[in-house]
C-alpha cells in the first residue's frame, strides 16, 4: 500500500454541488434537453441548426446543466427543462425491474449525480425520480461492495466498466481497504515503499524518451 | 458554445487523477480570460441599451452571458486550486527540492507559492518538540527498528551518515543504514527497503 498525499476536492453530497470539485464541474457539464420560454436576442449563433440572429421562443435545444440551473427560475419562466430519457418513466421501470443488468457507465457516467441535480427543476415526477435513484443504488450496492471486497489480485476492469462514477469511487476505496489489509497480513505494512507519484512520473519520462 | 476552453482545462487535470502535475496551461488560461472579457463587454453594452431604451427583452441574453462568466470563473478557480493541492502533495512526496522536470510544469506564481509553503511548513516543524524541532514528514509509518536494510536501485553517488562515514550508493549494493536517513530516498525510488 502506498500513502497518498494528494487529496482532490470531494464531490458534493446529494443535491449540493461542491464549487471546487473537478468531478462536480464535469457532472454539471452534462447536457439536458430544454425548451426556451422566451427569446434570447443576439445569441442565435449558439444554436447551430439555424442562422437566425436570435434564439426564438420555443426552441428545443440542449444546454449544459450549469446553464440550465443558472437560467431556471420558478417565478419567471425562461426555460423549461425536459428529463433526459434515462430518468423517464420507461427507463425507470427497467431500473426497478433489475438494477444490476444496466450499464450505468453508458447511461451516465454520472447517473446518480445528474439525477439528484435534476431535482432542482420542479417537475411533477421528482419524487418518483428520487425514489428510483435510491432503489437503483440499493439494488446495486451489495454487488459492488461484495466484488470490491473479494476480488484480490484480479482483473476488475470488466466489473468496473459498468459502474457509475459514484459506485466506481466506492469500489476503489473498497479495493484499497482490501489491499492494505492483505499487505498487513503478510507483514508488508511496515515496509517503506516508493511514492506512487514518483514512480508514475518516472514511467512517463520513460515513455517520453521512447517516442 | 461558451466555456468550452475552461472545460478542456478541467478535463486535462481530471485525466491525471493520481496527482501528477501537468504543464501549466497558460495559453488556455489566457483564452478563457479573453472570452470572459468579451462576454463582459457585450453584457455591458446590452445593459446600457436595455436601460436607456427600455428593452427588457434583452435581459434573458444578459443573464445567459452572466452565467457563462460565473461558470468560467468557477472552472478557473477550481483549476488553480486543484493544482495547488497537487503541488502541496509534491512537498510531501519528493521533499523540499523538486526534480527539474516537475518544476518545469509550474508557473512562476506556483513556484513562489511552493517556496512559501515550504517555509511555513519548516517553521511549524521547528516550533515543535520543545524547541528542538520535529520533522513530521518522517516516520509516517511507525518504525520498528532504528536501522534498516536497503538496496540501491540506481547510482546515487556518495552519502554521508551521522557518524561521518561516507557510503557510496552504487546500483545493486546493499547497506544497513539509519532509517531516518534513508526514508526520503526510499520515497524517491533511489533505495528499496528490504524486508527479510
Amino acid at each position: 500500500m502506498s500513502t497518498q498525499s494528494y487529496f482532490p476536492v470531494p464531490p458534493g453530497v446529494g443535491m449540493e454541488e461542491n464549487f471546487l470539485s473537478l468531478d462536480d464541474i464535469l457532472l454539471s457539464h452534462e447536457r439536458l434537453p430544454v425548451r426556451t420560454e422566451c427569446s434570447f436576442p443576439r445569441l442565435g449563433f449558439l444554436e447551430r441548426s439555424s442562422d437566425a440572429h436570435d434564439i426564438p421562443e420555443g426552441t428545443k435545444m440542449e444546454l449544459p446543466l450549469w446553464l440550465s440551473k443558472g437560467l431556471y427560475e420558478r417565478k419567471r419562466k425562461v426555460l423549461s427543462v425536459d428529463l433526459p430519457k434515462v430518468y423517464k418513466e420507461g427507463w425507470r421501470t427497467v431500473f426497478t425491474a433489475d438494477p444490476c443488468v444496466v450499464d450505468l457507465h453508458k447511461m451516465g457516467p454520472y447517473y446518480y449525480g445528474l439525477g439528484s441535480q435534476i431535482l432542482h427543476f420542479d417537475s411533477p415526477e421528482n419524487s418518483d425520480i428520487a425514489q428510483a435513484l435510491l432503489q437503483t443504488f440499493i439494488g446495486r450496492f451489495r454487488r459492488t461492495m461484495d466484488s470490491s471486497q473479494n476480488a484480490y489480485n484480479e482483473d476488475t476492469s470488466a466489473l468496473v466498466e459498468r459502474l457509475d462514477s459514484l459506485e466506481k469511487a466506492l469500489f476503489r476505496s473498497g479495493q484499497n481497504g482490501l489491499n492494505s489489509f492483505q499487505s498487513w497480513e503478510k507483514g508488508q505494512a511496515s515496509q517503506l515503499t516508493a511514492s506512487s507519484l514518483v514512480l508514475n512520473y518516472r514511467k512517463r519520462k520513460l515513455a517520453d524518451v521512447q517516442t | 458554445m461558451f466555456c468550452e476552453k475552461a472545460m478542456e482545462m478541467i478535463r486535462e487535470l481530471h485525466r491525471m487523477s493520481d496527482g501528477q502535475l501537468p504543464a501549466f496551461n497558460e495559453d488556455g488560461l489566457r483564452q478563457v480570460l479573453q472570452e470572459m472579457e468579451a462576454l463582459y463587454e457585450q453584457n455591458q453594452a446590452d445593459v446600457n441599451e436595455a436601460k436607456s431604451f427600455g428593452r427588457s427583452d434583452l435581459i434573458p441574453s444578459i443573464k445567459l452571458r452572466h452565467c457563462c462568466l460565473l461558470r468560467n470563473q468557477r472552472c478557473i478557480t477550481a483549476y488553480l486550486y486543484d493544482r495547488l493541492l497537487r503541488i502541496r502533495a509534491l512537498r510531501w512526496e519528493y521533499g523540499s527540492v523538486l526534480p527539474a522536470n516537475v518544476r518545469f510544469h509550474m508557473s512562476a506564481e506556483e513556484v513562489q507559492w511552493f517556496g512559501q509553503y515550504k517555509k511555513s511548513l519548516a517553521s511549524f516543524m521547528r516550533s515543535l518538540g520543545e524547541g528542538e524541532g520535529l520533522d513530521i514528514t518522517q516516520d509516517i509509518k511507525p518504525p520498528k527498528s532504528l536501522y534498516i536494510q536497503v538496496r540501491c536501485l540506481k547510482d546515487h553517488g556518495e552519502f554521508e551518515i551521522e557518524d561521518g562515514t561516507v557510503i557510496l550508493l552504487k546500483k545493486n549494493s546493499q547497506h544497513f543504514l539509519p532509517r531516518w536517513k534513508c526514508e526520503q530516498l526510499i520515497r524517491q525510488g533511489v533505495l528499496e527497503h528490504v524486508v527479510s
